[in-house]
């Protein structure tokens, strides 16, 4: 196990590596940069900015830099938020981030899980078919459709809950953008669980469990649930990335000081640092979870944990 | 498909809007860019001139939703051909030739899916500036994933049957094999990913509208107008209601007709 993790964990640095590398070597190569503006700055001025953020070394110099102060967890300056060092960016905005991002995963699994078994224990019933018609719902409408109208609803006529801004550590002003954000990969969630559930709850296995007399959710909670939740597993990763992919609208639209904005302003801007720094961030977190899905599945299903060779 | 009602419902919502957006000008001609000063951020009505109001610049909003649908739809539309054109391709020679070049080719759309779609296109902003070129660009760089993987399922399946055997006997040409026994037979499974396909690319590409990524001012797209409406909440929220109910409405019946020709058919993805 320990070591089925570990060489997990090994073909996950080059990969991060190999981002870093394309993402550095593609934005230097682009035509165009941080210092065009409308007006032409003095060539004088130009230069004098490039030796500043070291732009007049050779790209090779830059890059054994840059991986350099990467190490020390410095991601260097940011080329439009003068004064700020990119770090200092992603570190006022990361935990606003992570936590609606967590808030979001963990309410998508704490509700898509049970909803997809009561839709696969309730199957063709009128219960299954008004939640998997739900989850159509959650599936296709875009947060960022889904988000105003709730602040629509629930903010401006309602006046139950604030429709944007953001106070440390209030979750009243959480409720809906979390909401917003989770309702996609719940919905898929759900989906998804229904979909195992109902393979599993045929094994014969559960027919034995039946048969010697356990309770229903003895027979869900300790036989099926394990097994059905496979699929979801694998779909965490792709959760993830939808919730860092809606988390971008999201913030903006309820007006959060995330991390969201610093992506689609820094690539407006051709801040090369910010974009990079976030790049890094974003694939980071996906590997991460990819790492966590690994361990997921063996811990799921025993014959990956007992295979020797990792497939 | 005759035992699924809702999916029949939503044909029906999608030819309607299909015909509104095309029709609807004619119903009550307004100028998507003329600005009436007169009736700035108006509320809708049938007893006006503009039915869903208008903007914070007198721009009708009828007018606005409708061309901002429309360039969703044709944007669906086209980014989904070029999906079909290249995943159709691409899955029936890895599954056709098999073998390495079959590995190597899944290995490839197995890294471009793990990207997320949306930094892909963010990242190729960074490097090209902002462009509608680069729109078309990269919703059809990554549309065709899918496809190209249920292609492939479906080749391989068919490769292994008799009437390939005795194509092959009779001495056709490999690509002949393709482009006549291999495409003709997976037309099924490609319709049903067609259909699921559009509504993931005006989903796409409202996204990046609506971050400011995708069509520009002065030019509507559901994404921007939603955006535009979503700053006039409060004071103006037939500008959010409107085309957030549009997009909403067009994509759920995408979906769920996609949804029911899949079960339907009985397709798998492989």
């Amino acid at each position: 196990m320990t070591r089925y993790f570990f060489t997990r964990l090994a073909g996950a640095i080059p990969t991060l590596f190999i981002i870093i590398t394309l993402t550095f070597f593609l934005m230097r190569a682009a035509p165009g940069g941080p210092f065009d503006q409308e007006q032409t700055l003095p060539p004088e001025i130009v230069a004098n900015l490039e030796s500043a953020y070291g732009l007049d070394q050779p790209v090779w110099v830059q890059y054994g830099r840059y991986l350099k102060s990467l190490l020390h967890g410095d991601f260097g300056p940011s080329f439009k938020y003068k004064d700020f060092t990119v770090t200092e960016l992603i570190g006022q905005g990361f935990p606003v981030t992570l936590q609606l991002g967590l808030m979001a995963m963990a309410l998508a699994l704490l509700a898509g899980v049970p909803l997809g078994t009561f839709a696969a224990l309730h199957h063709n019933s009128a219960a299954d078919y008004a939640t998997m018609s739900l989850a159509v719902a959650g599936i296709a409408i875009p947060s960022f459709v889904v988000l105003p109208f709730l602040g629509l609803l629930f903010g401006v006529y309602l006046h139950w809950l604030p429709v944007a801004g953001w106070e440390p550590g209030s979750l009243r002003h959480l409720a809906l953008p979390v909401l917003a954000l989770a309702l996609p990969p719940l919905a898929y969630i759900a989906r998804l669980t229904r979909g195992s559930m109902l393979e599993v709850l045929r094994s014969h296995y559960i027919r034995t469990a039946f048969a010697k007399g356990l309770p229903l959710h003895t027979v869900i909670m300790r036989h099926a649930l394990r097994p059905a939740l496979t699929p979801v597993a694998s779909y965490l990763v792709p959760a993830v990335a939808s919730i860092l992919t809606g988390s971008l609208v999201v913030e903006s639209i309820a007006g959060l000081p995330g991390i969201g904005r610093y992506l689609v302003q820094g690539a407006i801007n051709r801040d090369y640092t910010l974009v990079l720094g976030m790049v890094i961030i974003y694939s980071t977190l996906l590997i991460g979870m990819g790492l966590v899905v690994d361990l997921l599945y063996a811990w799921l299903d025993p014959r990956v944990r007992l295979a020797k060779e990792p497939f | 498909m005759r035992a699924n009602p809702a999916a029949i419902l939503a044909l029906a919502v999608i030819c309607a809007l299909v015909a509104l957006t095309l029709l609807g000008p004619w119903l009550n001609p307004n100028n998507t860019q003329a600005l009436d000063w007169l009736h700035v951020a108006a509320r809708p009505g049938l007893q006006s001139a503009h039915w869903f109001g208008t903007d914070r610049l007198g721009r009708d909003l009828y007018a606005r939703t409708l061309a901002g649908t429309r360039v969703s739809i044709a944007i669906g539309l086209v980014a989904s051909i070029l999906s079909i054109v290249v995943g159709v391709g691409y899955g029936a020679v890895s599954g056709y030739v098999g073998g390495r070049t079959d590995q190597a080719m899944m290995r490839v759309i197995e890294i471009l899916s793990g990207l997320p779609l949306i930094f892909f296109v963010i990242f190729l902003t960074v490097i090209f500036g902002r462009s509608e070129s680069l729109l078309f660009i990269s919703i059809g760089a990554v549309g065709w994933l899918t496809m190209a993987r249920i292609v492939r399922g479906q080749t391989l399946s068919i490769r292994r049957q008799d009437f390939i055997a005795a194509a092959v006997a009779s001495g056709a040409s490999s690509g002949r094999i393709i482009a006549k026994h291999v495409v003709p037979n997976v037309v099924g499974p490609v319709v049903v990913y067609a259909t699921l396909t559009v509504p993931q690319i005006i989903l796409f590409e409202s996204f990046l509208s609506f971050l400011g990524l995708g069509i520009q001012e002065p030019g509507a797209s559901l994404g921007t107008l939603i955006s535009e409406g979503v700053g006039e909440m409060e004071a103006a929220p037939w500008m959010l209601l409107v085309p957030g109910g549009f997009l909403a409405v067009l994509l759920l019946s995408l979906n769920i007709f996609g949804d029911g020709l899949r079960d339907a058919l009985d397709v798998r993805e492989g």
